[in-house]
């Protein structure tokens, strides 16, 4: 049932949300012990975070825009596509959105904003022309649940835990570098056995946790799109709607020109080119993509 | 000593429950009371529409009286209902009328051809769905409200204050039927 389908990955990307903070924690405090960066530095490195990732949360919307060339959509050139995103809105008790277009051939639609009132959406000319009425709502009603679910929101506090992990490594590792002599102090009073084994684990983290933590964000934003795609559906109450358009998004190749790896998770399918096509990338490759394969999202919208 | 704050601790957070589920249930009621009044203004929004296309169709097919007025009147029963039921119904009655004067529509290419006909045809569309969308909204308020009043603990504060349940929007009887097209 669609509901079941929306609390369940409400519930799955909470426990990924909880799991993520707890490692980011414990290794702030493993950090904070093992090089002695101490509160501080455990501070500095999260103030810095926020900070580097607070502008692009805040102004998401016009920096979203602008880096894809959207264009305001006229309301009498496209009055369908308002219309259909007026009608969702009234459906999620929701704001209407900003309305865009993008020139572009590629099929495809992003959503993005700090909240439901300062919210845009934006559709390339491509998606206009090659989809269907029911289509075309059931990807606004995708991308109008991005919105709704504060999307934008936990994918900031995802980057953010990913920059503070970064930069608590980096800070680590230059008082690994430079805080030697000490070390070599307590080596000759006879510590030499676990401080070389502390010396090592962290080393490994330092290398590990960054990756570990940008996998998270990825497996995160794999979840908030079946996440979308349940929560459109709860708006249209029409899976076959949503389906139909993934199957054409499926058939389609054509590759969006003004995509960059900075946006690619707003997109509602992977605007970057895939090496042998989306059903047969390699397992190590899925792990690093933003969007889950079109081939199990239409599966999980089927069982509906 | 302890024994009294625990006792004042204890007051003191029944009396913030009782506060925050008060007014999570005034908020939930009158989100159910402005979902209702959405559905009016979309309604009243086709009404509006109608006597347009209607002017529109005779400048191209004024023969078609007997379908012309039957979309009229059908309005008229709409602008005029009293009732979820007479609305519900008079509802019907003018989506059927509208699908009979659609399908005739195809008999005259100039006047499928008419941009202001085609904008009509597009907005009537779109209000249908908002319709549509604005009941839903309204049935999901009403769900969520009332599972609100029914669940525990928050049913206890509900039967206090005197929250009583409401109903869903339901089609009646008429409303269910299959638009007829007759040509």
């Amino acid at each position: 049932m669609i509901f079941d389908a929306v609390r369940a990955n409400k519930r799955k990307s909470w426990l990924l949300i909880a799991a993520f903070v707890a490692m980011i924690v414990a290794l702030g405090v493993v950090f904070a012990l093992i090089f002695r960066l101490g509160v501080v530095g455990v501070v500095i490195a999260l103030v810095l975070a926020l900070l580097l990732t607070w502008g692009s949360y805040w102004y998401s919307d016009r920096i979203a825009l602008a880096m894809s060339h959207a264009v305001a959509a006229d309301p009498i050139e496209y009055a369908r596509l308002h219309n259909l995103v007026e009608g969702l809105c009234i459906a999620g008790g929701l704001p209407k959105p900003r309305v865009y277009v993008i020139d572009d051939p590629a099929p495809n639609a992003f959503a993005t904003g700090r909240n439901p009132e300062h919210a845009a959406i934006a559709v390339t000319k491509g998606l206009l022309d090659k989809m269907n009425r029911i289509e075309l709502e059931a990807i606004l009603a995708h991308e109008i649940s991005h919105i709704r679910n504060y999307d934008t929101l936990v994918m900031t506090l995802a980057v953010t835990l990913v920059g503070f992990a970064a930069l608590m490594a980096d800070f680590a590792f230059r008082f690994l570098w430079w805080g030697g002599p000490r070390h070599r102090n307590d080596q000759r009073a006879g510590g030499g056995g676990p401080q070389a084994i502390l010396a090592i684990a962290g080393v490994v983290l330092i290398i590990l946790v960054p990756i570990v933590a940008r996998l998270m964000q990825f497996a995160l934003s794999r979840r908030r799109e079946f996440l979308a795609d349940a929560s459109g559906v709860e708006l249209t109450r029409y899976p076959p709607g949503m389906i139909s358009a993934l199957e054409k998004l499926r058939a389609d190749q054509t590759v969006v020109h003004s995509a960059s790896k900075a946006t690619a998770h707003l997109w509602i399918e992977e605007p970057l080119p895939t090496r042998q096509g989306e059903g047969h990338q390699p397992r190590l490759n899925r792990l690093f993509s933003t969007h889950p394969p079109l081939e199990e999202r239409i599966a999980v919208l089927r069982e509906l | 000593m302890i024994v009294i704050l625990i006792i004042v601790g204890i007051v003191v957070l029944a009396a913030l429950f009782l506060v925050f589920r008060y007014n999570g249930l005034v908020s939930a009621r009158n989100r159910v009371d402005q979902a209702w009044s959405q559905i009016d203004v979309q309604l009243r929004l086709r009404y509006d529409l109608i006597p347009n296309l209607v002017e529109t169709v005779k400048g191209y097919a004024a023969h078609e009286r007997q379908t012309l007025e039957e979309v009229v009147a059908a309005r008229q029963r709409g602008v005029e209902a009293s009732g979820v039921a007479e609305q519900a119904g008079a509802e019907n009655q003018i989506t059927q009328a509208l699908g009979r004067l659609f399908a005739l529509s195809e008999a005259y290419p100039d006047l499928k051809a008419n941009t202001n006909f085609l904008n009509l045809q597009e907005e009537l569309s779109a209000v249908e769905g908002k319709i549509a969308y604005a009941r839903q909204f309204y049935n999901d308020a009403v769900f969520s409200y009332n599972t609100r009043i029914q669940s525990f603990p928050t049913n206890v504060v509900a039967s206090l204050f005197k929250f009583g349940e409401r109903e869903y929007f339901e089609t009646e009887g008429e409303a269910r039927d299959p638009v007829r097209v007759q040509f």
